[in-house]
Order: structure tokens, then C-alpha cells, then sequence
């Protein structure tokens, strides 16, 4: 029984909605213009620079200087890896508080949330010291290693929130019908799983591609991401407008595109299942 | 329904992930709390043994603290009140029927996933910069002059970049938990006759309460963290103008190489964030038994 809207005070909301939209996107869009145009336009007014020639001129020169696909393929290698270990890790737990859950299980949930609490600056001495000791410093190894710690308790929680929505008389029932242990977790319970980790997936690696406190820390030449790699533009020589656009660009094009797919399940896996 | 069979498989399933958390926790805990005990210098090998306090002493008494410590606040409750103000805001704005919504709310989320350095990186250059930033070009434009933003107000300008980076989660999550509202109740109560405002704060508020804790409190734990956005930007100053908590550990342990003082700042971080992460914990925990 939805409400007629006069269509004055809709177009108005339209109006209000869009601007304020394309306010907050207005740094984006403006780095995707400014990734087009040669380093000399790139600097000048906002309207001389866009009626300026368009080129592709910076993307080929932050590829042919600084080896971006090295940096980006880290990025890849990084937050792919410390995810689907994370997963390995986190679906045998998850599963089994969901479906077995004892007296004991909401303190442990507790607990691991805990563990995330812990600030990066509070154990940044000793795992430099540790790194350095074992020869971890700027090895993807040693990344994905503490990428898939400090993100472990979020895919926990994140599958547990979804595994618990399960209905455990279903595999009750298929029991009934006769199904067997094999075809049990096959037929029923897998489709039923899939959505809620493949959310879960998602959401994990934007929050490992975008890690920039470890990731920048840990690394140097060889391991670096891209959070690493982009910083390198922090003391520029030169003029870097366009070249920095379209580091950029590439940067977090992959990640936003995920992103905007992941948006529903964004929320419940960032509360921790406390806002659906 | 649960078997001492089944409870056994549960155990050996849960145990690989409570033995690397438990490590996570303890190993870098306890060694963090260990070199604040020690004198540890990497640029004076020969100097070690036990302490004391003195560590935390000049950890404490540094210049910097004071400073670090009032910016780690200001920064925090700085972005906490524009992402909060602006996402109810825009919440409600998003929640009303519009032509595009969907379209419109991907370019509102869209800065949540642009990575911490990046998003700093434009700020600083293609925004903030006096001579050729965009802000510059149009205060020239008018007939005025760039403003030095990162020069002038850098904890400001870092505020700024920080909330824009916020502000669509604040506006996503309560956006999310606005669509759960009873509109019948809405209906109701404006046919009692409650106008827009007593709507929002009967209503509206109360049903959103729980979104909100949560969000400032989420918020919260990532703010007390930020250290990227500096690094890239002002690093800490001019002078510690833009100075906060973690950043002056990465300071005193990585640059300084005074091992034992930053393990000192960092054992201060953690108790201030774990004083934070206590009521998060409170509020998320409700949840779980409802």
C-alpha cells in the first residue's frame, strides 16, 4: 500500500539526493578526469584542464617507471591469500559453534572479537623485531600471515551470523528422508553456505586491500601493495598530478567495482552482525 | 541434539582458530610489555637490562605526548561529529523515495573503498594544495589566494579526509537499520498528529539508538588507529600540530629505534582502546543473545 508522493516534492528529493551524491563522489571522478590528461594540464584551472586533449599518456608511464603490476599483483596475492586461509581456518569454527553451539560459545565469540580490539601501534615494536628475526620484512609470506590474524575474527563472526540463520531441522528432515552424512553436507547444507561465504570472501579482501598500517610497515620494494606503492607518491619529483590520477585509479578501481557489488552484505559484516 | 561424539568433532574444529587468535594475543602482548620494562635502544646494543618505569616516564613526559594525545581525541570526536551529523542526515535523505536511488547510494558508498592512502594522497595534492589544488584554483578564480590547508590547519585537513572516508559507512549502516522502521507506526503517529521533528526524535532516534552505538563505537576503535593519512601527509606536523598517539610510536620505536619507549606508547594504546572496545563489547554482546 505504497503511499502516493506528490511528484513535486520527489523531484525536489531527486534534486537534493543527486547533488549531495555527486558531492561526495566528486574526489573520485575528479582523479579518473585528471588520470586522462598530459601532467602539464593536469596542474591548470579546473576549466582549461578540461577542455584540454584527453590521453592515456599516465597510465603508460606509471607502468613503464615503477612496475605497477608488480605492486598490484602483491596487492592480489596478498589479500587473496590471507583470505582464503583465513576461511580455511574460520568455516570448521564457525560451522561448528553455529551447529554445536555449548555453553562456552558466546564467551569465545567475545574473545575472538577481543583480539581485534587490539591497536596495531600497541604491537608494532615486536613485530617489527619478529619480522626482522625470522626474515619476514617484505616477503608476502610474512603479510599474509598477519593479514589473515588481525581479519580471522571478523570472518568468524561474519560466518557464524550467516550459519546460524541455517535452520538445523533441515538436516534433521534430511536425515529422515535417509540422506546420508556425504550427501547431507553436498546437497543441503553446501548451497545453503555458499552465499554466506562468498560475502564474506568479498568483504574480507577489501578490508586486506586496503590495509595500511601493517601493509606499509612490513613492506619495501619486493612485497609492497598497492597502499605502499601509492605512498611512494608522498615525495614526488616533478610534476605527478596525472601519473598519481591513474596510479590511483587502478588502485581502487578493482576494489570499488567489488565493492558495490558486496554493498548488502557490507553492513552486517562490519557491525558484527549487530545492524542487518 | 548434540553428542558427546559431535561435541568432540565441534572442539577439534574450533581449536585450530582459538590456538593462532591465542598466540596473536599473547606473543606480541606479552613481548610488548616486556620491552617497556627494558631498556632497549637498536642504537645502543650495549646498554639493556630491567627498566623500571622509566620508559613510560619519558614516554610520557616527552614534548610530543601531550600533543598526541589532545590530536588522537580531537581527531577522533572531530570525525565522529561530522559522520554522524552528516550520515543521519544523509540517511534520511537517502530513505525518502527518489528517482536513481540505487545509483545514488553506490556514489555515496563509494569512498569506503578507496584505500587510506590514496584517499589522503588526492586530498593533499589535487584538493588541498595552495598552488595548484582544486580549492586553490577557485578561491584564484574569485579574485583570492590558495590556502595552505596541510601548512595552516593540518589536523583540520586531516579531520576532513578521514570523515570522507566515514561518513558513507556512518550513512550505510544507519541508512540500513532506518529501512527496518515500522512505517505503520510513522503513519500512526502523523495521523495523531506529530509533525516531522517530533517524528524524528519519538521515532526515528529511539529506533536508530542501537545503530548508532554501534557505529560510533566501530568508528572509535578504527579512529584511535589512524596513522596512514599522516604518514603520507604531514607526518605529524608542522612541529606535532597533526601528531597523534599512534604515530608517535611508530616514531619512537621505528625512527628513534627506541625500542623500549615506543613499547611504552604502545602499551598506553592499547589500554586506551581496550576502555572503548569494553563498551562495544557490551553492545555487540546484547545482541548476540537476542
Amino acid at each position: 500500500m505504497a503511499r502516493r508522493i506528490p511528484t513535486a516534492r520527489k523531484t525536489l528529493t531527486t534534486a537534493a539526493a543527486w547533488t549531495t551524491g555527486l558531492v561526495i563522489f566528486f574526489p573520485i571522478l575528479w582523479i579518473v578526469i585528471l588520470s586522462f590528461k598530459s601532467e602539464g594540464d593536469a596542474i591548470a584551472p579546473p576549466l582549461t584542464m578540461l577542455s584540454a586533449p584527453w590521453t592515456t599518456e599516465a597510465y603508460t608511464t606509471v607502468q613503464e617507471r615503477s612496475d605497477y603490476f608488480k605492486h598490484f599483483w602483491n596487492s592480489v596475492v596478498i589479500s587473496v591469500g590471507s583470505t582464503l586461509i583465513g576461511l580455511a581456518i574460520a568455516i570448521p569454527a564457525a560451522w561448528a559453534m553455529a551447529f554445536v553451539p555449548g555453553r562456552r560459545t558466546r564467551d569465545l565469540l567475545m574473545w575472538m572479537l577481543s583480539t581485534k580490539m587490539m591497536p596495531a601501534a600497541g604491537v608494532l615494536v615486536p613485530m617489527y623485531l619478529l619480522f626482522r628475526n625470522f626474515g619476514l620484512l617484505d616477503t608476502r609470506i610474512g603479510l599474509v600471515g598477519v593479514l589473515t590474524l588481525i581479519n580471522l575474527p571478523i570472518i568468524v563472526w561474519m560466518l557464524y551470523t550467516y550459519f546460524r540463520e541455517i535452520p538445523g531441522e533441515i538436516l534433521e528432515a534430511a536425515r529422515m528422508d535417509g540422506a546420508t552424512l556425504r550427501s547431507e553436507i553436498l546437497y543441503v547444507l553446501t548451497p545453503m553456505a555458499v552465499p554466506g561465504i562468498a560475502s564474506t570472501l568479498l568483504l574480507n579482501i577489501i578490508l586486506a586491500w586496503n590495509e595500511a598500517f601493517w601493509t606499509l610497515r612490513l613492506t619495501a620494494a619486493n612485497a609492497a601493495p598497492l597502499t605502499a606503492f601509492i605512498a611512494s607518491y608522498s615525495s614526488p619529483e616533478g610534476l605527478f598530478y596525472a601519473k598519481l590520477s591513474a596510479a590511483s585509479v587502478m588502485a581502487i578501481a578493482p576494489i570499488l567495482i567489488l565493492g558495490w557489488f558486496s554493498q548488502k552484505q557490507l553492513v552486517r559484516g562490519l557491525t558484527f552482525g549487530a545492524v542487518k | 541434539m548434540a553428542t558427546q561424539h559431535s561435541r568432540a568433532a565441534a572442539r577439534l574444529m574450533i581449536s585450530p582458530a582459538v590456538a593462532l587468535l591465542l598466540i596473536w594475543m599473547i606473543v606480541p602482548l606479552t613481548m610488548t610489555i616486556w620491552f617497556s620494562f627494558q631498556q632497549y635502544n637498536l642504537l645502543y646494543p650495549d646498554r639493556t637490562g630491567f627498566a623500571g618505569w622509566s620508559n613510560y616516564v619519558y614516554f610520557v613526559t616527552d614534548f610530543r605526548f601531550a600533543p598526541a594525545i589532545r590530536n588522537t581525541l580531537v581527531l577522533v570526536l572531530g570525525v565522529l561529529a561530522i559522520t554522524m551529523i552528516g550520515g543521519i542526515l544523509l540517511a534520511l535523505l537517502l530513505d525518502q523515495p527518489f528517482w536513481g536511488q540505487g545509483i545514488v547510494r553506490l556514489l555515496v558508498l563509494a569512498p569506503f573503498f578507496v584505500m587510506p592512502t590514496v584517499s589522503a594522497l588526492v586530498w593533499k595534492n589535487m584538493f588541498m594544495n595552495p598552488v595548484n589544488g582544486f580549492f586553490a584554483h577557485i578561491a584564484k578564480a574569485f579574485g583570492g589566494q590558495g590556502f595552505d590547508f596541510l601548512g595552516q590547519a593540518p589536523l583540520f585537513s586531516i579531520i576532513i579526509m578521514v570523515a570522507w572516508q566515514w561518513l558513507p559507512f556512518a550513512t550505510l549502516i544507519l541508512l540500513t537499520a532506518l529501512q527496518s522502521l515500522d512505517r505503520e507506526q510513522m503513519e500512526a503517529a502523523e495521523m495523531d498528529g506529530a509533525g516531522p521533528l517530533s517524528r524524528f526524535v519519538y521515532i526515528t532516534l529511539p529506533h536508530l539508538t542501537r545503530a548508532i552505538t554501534v557505529v560510533i563505537l566501530i568508528q572509535t576503535i578504527f579512529l584511535l588507529s589512524v596513522y596512514a593519512e599522516i604518514l603520507v601527509t604531514t607526518n605529524g606536523g608542522p612541529g606535532t600540530a597533526s601528531m597523534n598517539l599512534p604515530f608517535l610510536v611508530y616514531l619512537a620505536s621505528i625512527v628513534d629505534n627506541d625500542v623500549g619507549m615506543g613499547a611504552a606508547g604502545g602499551v598506553i594504546a592499547i589500554i586506551l582502546a581496550n576502555i572503548v572496545a569494553f563498551f562495544l563489547m557490551r553492545a555487540i554482546g546484547k545482541n548476540l543473545d537476542a
